[in-house]
């Protein structure tokens, strides 16, 4: 699983795809996970470290993560050849 | 180092033509108290979903109303609706105010008789009395609003009977400018009913002309109808004056001013748009002093205003079950609110705020109540925080006909708390139990045992 | 001696094919007399023209919708302020025109002045409202009528003669040759606005539009008069010409005396084969071909300022006619981070 190497983010959370010109914006979760799914962190490992530093459990995590995940592949941010 | 508070994460795509949310962060505040008393603490020791009505509001509220139409009328009295809320601690809040009690039932009639309420100060509406309660009503001396022909000589006869003088008002239905007309209760003004029945009574040895009534619709947001409607009234009354050499005691505007509450389809928020007390107040005293009554001969104005007194008043507590994905990529959230407690969200978009701090990012949600019914949705398209499950919400101005329309439908109705302006917290309604419930049935023998 | 300088912020950067008056009302204000302005502009979406306008506009700040509410958008507006100190502001939308009436005292209290119609004046020249308002102020307008349900239509129809116009209760105007389109585009108009759907008399004729300034006790600050030339498919002028017409400017002053109006306004009047005007439509603000006026020698932004600040002003009386606006469009260079600005943080 891997963010498009061309999809750049901002400390805003203003998230852009040269190939498509098109535009997101995140929450600072959503900025945490896209960074670290850029470091080639599996989904696994970014699960895990979000419970670390956040308050909540892992059943919301994996629920939460699966959408946003989901919505990433959606939106084409996510590289299909893997 | 201390964990972050945690919220799902979120990505927007940024689309012109979509409106940009991010100018409104300051749209939300959390509700975290009620009459500083905490959400959570109420959630904790009374459950979830919770109404909250705040005793508070509702003395503010009369107090208010009362004021906006004393400073412009010498003489003014306020009914309760019971229809609108006829919870007793409720309706004896509006009892301490000074409020009468306005009835549209048998039923209702005796719950004012049981809150104490002099018969004499209990005004009886409706197009349903049976005789039964047409007799308890000339017994108590009550105000008898006549809605039809046949009611009238129903009570022509009652009244008789008794060897006692009913005491009646008219409602009056008429066109006023607003759509819809509601010429379906009382006597109509511009063909002349009205007048007819007017007739009848002040011909009758049994009946006493106190007042003249109407009640020209509901979430009314027009001050000017019941400037039209109030001037109708006051020629009538001086008809009959003129005619019979009789005053009438009082003019009944009755209710339906508009409460701050959202219609669903308004572009504009209620509580910009939606008049104030003051202006209704304004147009009904301002014709009823320029009308042609004697400066020393005004009669009594009665208000039977209901929901504005009361909408705001209370709130509902609730709890977020879960967040989902429609098949079509909408975000829903679901909570242990139904319509079934909820009734008015049928017509009102309500106002729903989170009891707990969040950020500034938002998602278009549809909220659904907990129902297994596809009717069951509080919000079709609102814009709101992420919200965690377990997190806790407020909708707010539920005050009016929830409590009196709400329904025992798959889940068991909940409790009610009042906070008293000491914020002491009463309950005021127990929650049901199945036991309950299963009293008001029967198994037939033969139904009673079965093998699975 | 140095201009005072004033903060003014102005909403309406929409310049697009359907243009709102923001961009031209700014134009106005930089070529004012008596004083500087720097401008904060008012968005409500991240795609608005005027927030790139750099030239014109030193720093724009993204507003509530008016659907969220007055104390909503009084927040943000006191966040505005207190970044920026404001003098006066200028609102150019129809639909946010309430909320700033509503606020009008409490923004006059922080210091920021608005010059704005009551809200009397605001509802009354509402398109429900028409007919009531020519009778009050002795203005002819085509003659109109309520209608809500279906079953009424026909019943109404009578009093008019076809062609008549079918109006939504907030926008949208349809004309219509015999009852089953008028049914039609009834249903169609009640379906999405709501009744009453307006029925009103076809004028047959010219449309001139007339921009002016009342001074809120009758007076007439400014009065413009133009004829459209050229019309874009949603209607609105791409090309007019300034006009001189005594009965139409007589008609504007009645207008202005009769309603004491205060604030910016457009009327819309149609004439008619025997040379009789009817007001069609009155806009409580400013309308997005007023760069004309200020190009006459009428600058009525300018003059709004100062009646908003409370200042003498003296009123225009006369005006180049002949001239003409052209509008053209333009294709600005905007980089990447701009619009991540003002998506992300509502401020560029």
């Amino acid at each position: 699983m891997h963010i498009k190497s061309d999809v750049a983010i901002s400390d805003s959370g203003f998230v852009f795809v040269p190939a498509t010109g098109e535009s997101f914006t995140v929450n600072p979760i959503g900025a945490a996970i896209i960074h670290m799914l850029k470091e080639n962190k599996s989904v696994e490992e970014v699960s895990k470290q979000i419970f670390e530093n956040y308050k909540t459990d892992m059943a919301t995590v994996e629920k939460d993560m699966n959408d946003f995940v989901a919505m990433l592949k959606q939106y084409s941010l996510i590289d299909t050849n893997d | 180092m201390e964990k972050q508070r945690y919220e799902r994460p979120l990505i927007k795509k940024l689309e012109s033509s979509m409106p940009n949310k991010f100018g409104t962060r300051t749209e939300y505040v959390p509700m975290t108290h009620i009459d500083d008393v905490a959400v959570k603490d109420l959630i904790d020791k009374y459950e979830s979903p919770l109404f909250v009505i705040s005793e508070k509001t509702i003395r503010g509220n009369i107090r208010k109303a009362r004021k906006a139409f004393e400073n412009r009328y010498p003489k003014v009295q306020f009914a309760w609706s019971y229809k609108t809320n006829y919870l007793d601690a409720v309706c004896r809040t509006f009892h301490q105010e000074g409020s009468w009690a306005e009835v549209v039932s048998g039923f209702e009639f005796d719950k004012a008789l049981n809150n104490k309420v002099d018969g004499s100060k209990i005004i009886f509406n409706g197009p349903d009395k049976t005789e039964e309660d047409i007799r308890k009503a000339i017994q108590h001396n009550a105000l008898i609003h006549i809605d039809h022909l046949d009611e009238l000589y129903s009570i022509q006869e009652l009244a008789t009977k008794a060897k006692k003088k009913a005491r009646v008002a008219i409602r009056v239905n008429m066109d006023t400018g607003i759509y819809p007309m509601w010429d379906r209760f009382g006597f109509n003004y511009e063909n002349g009913q009205a007048w007819d029945a007017l007739n009848k009574i002040m011909r009758s040895e049994v009946m006493i002309l106190e007042g003249l009534h109407t009640h020209i619709g509901t979430f009314m947001l027009s001050p000017n109808a019941y400037a039209v409607a109030a001037g109708k009234l006051a020629d009538l009354a001086i008809s009959i004056r003129d005619k019979y050499q009789h005053e009438v005691k009082y003019i009944d505007m009755g209710g339906g001013f508009a409460s701050k509450n959202n219609l669903k389809g308004a572009y504009m928020p209620g509580a910009d748009m939606n008049p104030t007390i003051d202006e209704f107040a304004e147009a009904i005293t301002s014709t009823l002093i320029n009308s042609n009554f004697k400066p020393d001969k005004l009669p009594l104005l009665i208000l039977e205003t209901g929901r504005a007194l009361i909408d705001d008043a209370a709130h509902l507590l609730g709890t977020v079950i879960s967040n989902k994905r429609l098949s079509d990529g909408r975000r829903t959230t679901i909570i242990d609110i139904g319509v079934n407690i909820l009734f008015t969200s049928f017509w009102y978009d309500h106002k729903i705020t989170p009891a707990q701090p969040f950020t500034q990012y938002t998602e278009d949600t549809v909220v659904y109540g907990p129902l297994c019914m596809n009717i069951d949705v509080i919000r079709d398209n609102v814009n709101l925080p992420l919200l965690n499950k377990g997190d806790h919400v407020v909708i707010q101005s539920v005050g009016a006909y929830n409590m009196t329309q709400w329904m025992q439908f798959i889940t068991l109705r909940p409790r009610i708390v009042m906070i008293d302006t000491e914020r002491k917290v009463h309950v005021i309604r127990e929650k049901e139990n199945l036991n309950q419930l299963l009293e008001f049935e029967h198994i037939p023998d033969h139904l009673k045992d079965f093998n699975l | 001696m140095t201009k005072q300088i004033l903060t003014i912020a102005v909403t309406g950067l929409n310049a697009i094919d359907s243009p709102g008056p923001g961009v031209p009302v700014i134009r106005g204000l930089k070529e004012a007399k008596a004083f500087n302005a720097r401008i904060i502009g008012l968005s409500y979406e991240s795609l608005e023209p005027g927030i790139y306008m750099h030239e014109l506009v030193d720093k724009t700040y993204q507003i509530p919708y008016p659907s969220s509410g007055v104390e909503v958008l009084f927040e943000r507006l006191k966040y505005i302020h207190n970044q920026e100190k404001l003098d006066v502001i200028i609102p150019n939308f129809d639909a946010e025109m309430f909320s700033f009436i509503k606020l009008a005292s409490e923004l006059k209290s922080m210091g920021v002045h608005t010059f704005l119609p009551t809200a009397e004046q605001f509802e009354e020249r509402q398109k429900m409202n028409l007919p009531d308002f020519g009778k009050k102020y002795d203005i002819t307008v085509p003659a109109s009528e309520a209608v809500f349900t279906a079953g009424k239509l026909a019943e109404v129809l009578k009093e008019f003669e076809f062609p008549v116009v079918v109006k939504g209760k907030f926008y949208d105007a349809k004309i219509v040759y015999n009852y089953e389109q008028a049914l039609s585009a009834f249903n169609d108009m009640a379906a999405k606005w709501g009744v009453p759907v307006i029925l009103q008399e076809f004028v047959r004729g010219t449309e001139f539009d007339v921009t002016g300034l009342g001074d809120g006790k009758g007076n007439t600050v400014a009065a413009v008069l133009m004829r459209k030339q050229y019309i874009t498919d949603k209607g609105k002028a791409w090309g007019g010409i300034a006009i001189t017409d005594e009965k139409l400017l007589k008609l504007t002053k009645h207008f202005i005396k009769e309603t004491k109006w205060g604030g910016g306004f457009e009327l819309e009047f149609m004439k008619d084969k025997e040379g009789e005007f009817y007001l069609m439509e009155i806009n409580p603000r400013i309308p997005a071909w007023v760069y004309l006026a200020v190009g006459v020698g009428q600058n009525i932004p300018e003059a709004l300022t100062l009646l908003a600040l409370g200042e003498k002003v003296k009123p225009y009386t006369s005006y180049e006619s002949g001239k003409m606006f052209i509008r053209y469009s333009w294709d600005m260079i905007v980089e990447l981070k701009e619009f991540e600005m003002i998506s992300t943080t509502g401020e560029l």
